[in-house]
């Protein structure tokens, strides 16, 4: 197998005198969806809002590509690379594809911007992930459907070199055929390269798409599993604690 | 781009089309005059009316006026009623700024009328030379506009709180700077003469040349820019369609404009030289809005703040440059009034607030923010401003003025409201 992209191990966070993880390990591989699962309360908010920069860990290490990193700042995560797509996705409503995906890093030339070269980016790299679904790049937001906006969401995380791509709930609020939807474009992401961490309740999205199961129960991992030598019923045990892997947690 | 090196790789998903989809996402651009003219009436269907329900409005007006009384549609009255208007559509221009943001500015006419009561008293009482006299009004309103700011963005207190607080203290500071009973007459040439003089006819036909050629030139380099990045442009006819429209209604009020309207008082000729004055800012203001961060952040800003901030928006600097704007703005909107009325007194801008925010609401400014350009305002300043001259031509009672605006007012957010349902969208949305 190949060297995780991301690698965390002891992470520990604390909310005053609540631990909210206690010492967790995870990897992600290039190329490869990693899910995250566990009941709420598990972990996987702080979990990834640490990955995200936003709450720092209090403790333990985080490899990016072998190294050492700290991810003190939001800053400090898009610099290697890593890109959050949030529940509720932060798209701005009143305007289109091309202005949401490149919010806050616009193409400029001369202080305005070029707008060509954001369509041109916007519309290619919905095209590298085979996105079928969107007639226009300049329709705004408001006229899109839920699987729509998720995509555009996804698109604008992969635009600018991301290179770990974290994906809470992102079928959670999608009827069954944009849920399929979204599920090939997060296959595809990973067929890219990208490593994806995708956050999920619904344990049919996470069979279909992912290829290793971390499962968090009570601030610590319980079980790395392989999606294809696992089942269903084995995760549900893991995530309710009803099952324990030997030798899981650090 | 994410990791483009690796082509596109057949995965597992069971993807039936993925080869023959590369060409199916557009930009909107393509097609020729007809296609580009279903687009926008597609768009219309879902709601996205912009100024046109105001343009109707217009016109409509325009004609019933015309039919009621014989002097609307005179030469005379047309360069009225563009004098009358400016005051309107630069404060509802300024409003623009923070209505975009989902805020107000009550405040915004006492703020022209504060700075205007500073302007005159140091320039007739201090005798402060009018020009730095001028410079300390504009300085007064990015005051303002600072102070504001502070606490709509820095501490967190609702705008509309603020603004009423500065709408009421202003009030009695520009009393106290004009003193009980007092009145002050402008003096000043060039101030007078921003609404009292025109243009060489000459020059209101060199105004139209340079506004068609800057409409060209934007054109064409957006179209090579687009062209350079590779992506598709929009039928060339459509510049030109513009361009005429341009040419054709300019050339029109040009011409109105440049024939006598002096009626035994001598030649009086010419575009108002207030005219270029509210086009150079409206250009400004669109340019800003339209083509820069600043601009789109206050529309982002407007449309979902926290997916702003998440962008790394800095949202409150954005919202704090917003209110200074806007003051600063005000501060030329009184600048206009006081050149038509000619005199400042203690009441200076307290009743024009809300006739500001109704000309951007008229115009298809959203008050939740998020939606509306500086065009919308100055049109449906323009409808107030018909109504107020129209109404005022057949010499009903004042009463009945503020009755028709108000009731435009509701029709036009009506319309605006219907045609979102219509569209399947909410009420209560950007």
């Amino acid at each position: 197998m190949d060297a995780p992209l991301i690698e965390l191990s002891g992470v520990v966070k604390s909310f005053g005198p609540v631990s909210v993880l206690k010492g967790v390990d995870l990897k992600a591989y290039p190329g490869k969806v990693t899910a995250l699962v566990g009941d709420n309360g598990a972990g996987k908010s702080t979990l990834i809002k640490g990955l995200a920069g936003v709450q720092p860990y209090d403790g333990g290490t985080v490899r990016f590509d072998g190294k050492p990193v700290a991810l003190h700042h939001p800053r400090d995560a898009s610099r290697l690379g890593i890109e959050v797509v949030y529940q509720d996705l932060a798209l701005c409503d009143n305007l289109d594809i091309v202005q949401n995906m490149f919010l806050g890093r616009e193409e400029t030339e001369f202080g305005t911007f070029d707008e060509g070269v954001m369509e041109k980016e916007a519309s290619d790299t919905l095209r590298s992930l085979s996105v079928r679904t969107v007639k226009s790049v300049r329709q705004k937001v408001s006229s899109l459907s839920g699987g729509q906006r998720q995509t555009v969401a996804i698109a604008r995380a992969v635009l600018k070199n991301a290179r770990l791509v974290i994906l809470d709930e992102p079928t959670a609020a999608l009827g069954v055929a944009q849920t399929e939807q979204v599920l090939h474009l997060v296959r595809r992401l990973a067929d890219q390269g990208v490593a994806v961490i995708l956050i999920s309740h619904n344990l049919a999205d996470v069979f279909e798409v992912a290829d290793h199961i971390d499962v968090l129960y009570l601030g610590q991992m319980v079980a790395h599993l392989d999606a294809d030598q696992t089942s269903r019923d084995d995760v549900v045990g893991y995530i309710t604690g009803a099952k324990v892997q030997q030798g899981a947690s650090a | 781009m994410s990791t483009p090196q690796t082509p596109q790789t057949t995965g597992p998903a069971p993807d039936t089309s993925v080869n023959d989809v590369n060409d199916l996402i557009g930009s909107g651009q393509e097609g020729g005059v007809a296609d580009q003219a279903r687009a926008y009436l597609q768009r219309l269907q879902h709601g996205d009316m912009g100024a046109l329900p105001a343009v109707a409005g217009l016109v409509v007006l325009a004609i019933l006026f015309s039919f009621l009384s014989p002097f609307f549609l005179t030469e005379r009255n047309f360069a009225n009623l563009l004098t009358q208007a400016a005051t309107l559509v630069m404060l509802g221009m300024a409003l623009v700024f923070v209505l975009l943001l989902g805020e107000i500015d009550l405040s915004a006419g006492v703020t022209s009328g504060m700075t205007m009561a500073l302007f005159i008293v140091l320039v007739n009482v201090h005798a402060v030379p009018w020009m730095l006299a001028l410079a300390i009004a504009f300085a007064a309103g990015i005051l303002t506009g600072t102070f504001i700011g502070f606490f709509v963005a820095r501490v967190g207190i609702p705008s509309f709180v603020v603004t009423l607080g500065l709408f009421l203290g202003y009030q009695g500071l520009t009393l106290m700077i004009i003193g009980s009973g007092g009145l002050y007459r402008v003096q000043i040439p060039e101030i007078r003469d921003i609404q009292n003089s025109n243009m060489p006819v000459w020059a209101g036909w060199a105004m139209l040349g340079v506004i068609l050629l800057i409409s060209a030139g934007m054109s064409f380099w957006d179209r090579a820019r687009r062209t350079r990045a590779g992506v598709p442009n929009r039928t060339v006819a459509l510049v030109w369609i513009k361009l005429g429209v341009i040419a054709v209604v300019g050339g029109a009020a040009i011409a109105v404009l440049s024939r006598n309207r002096g009626q035994s008082v001598g030649v009086v000729e010419g575009v108002p030289i207030v005219v270029p004055i509210v086009l150079l800012i409206l250009w400004i203001g669109t340019f800003v809005l339209d083509r820069t961060k600043f601009g789109r952040y206050l529309y982002a800003i407007g449309g979902n703040a926290e997916a702003a901030r998440r962008s790394g928006v800095k949202v409150m600097a954005i919202r704090w440059t917003a209110f200074i704007v806007c003051s600063t703005l005000a501060v030329v909107a009184g600048l206009f009034s006081i050149s038509k009325v000619g005199s400042v007194d203690a009441a200076a801008g307290r009743e024009i607030v809300l006739s500001g925010v109704a000309a951007a609401v008229v115009g298809g400014v959203s008050l939740f923010g998020g939606r509306g350009r500086l065009m919308h305002a100055a049109i449906g300043a323009l409808v107030i401003a018909v109504i107020t001259n129209g109404l005022g031509l057949l010499n009903l009672p004042a009463g009945v003025n503020l009755m028709v605006t108000g009731g435009v007012l509701i029709l036009a957010a009506t319309v605006d409201a219907i045609s979102r349902v219509r569209a399947g969208g909410s009420l209560m949305r950007t």
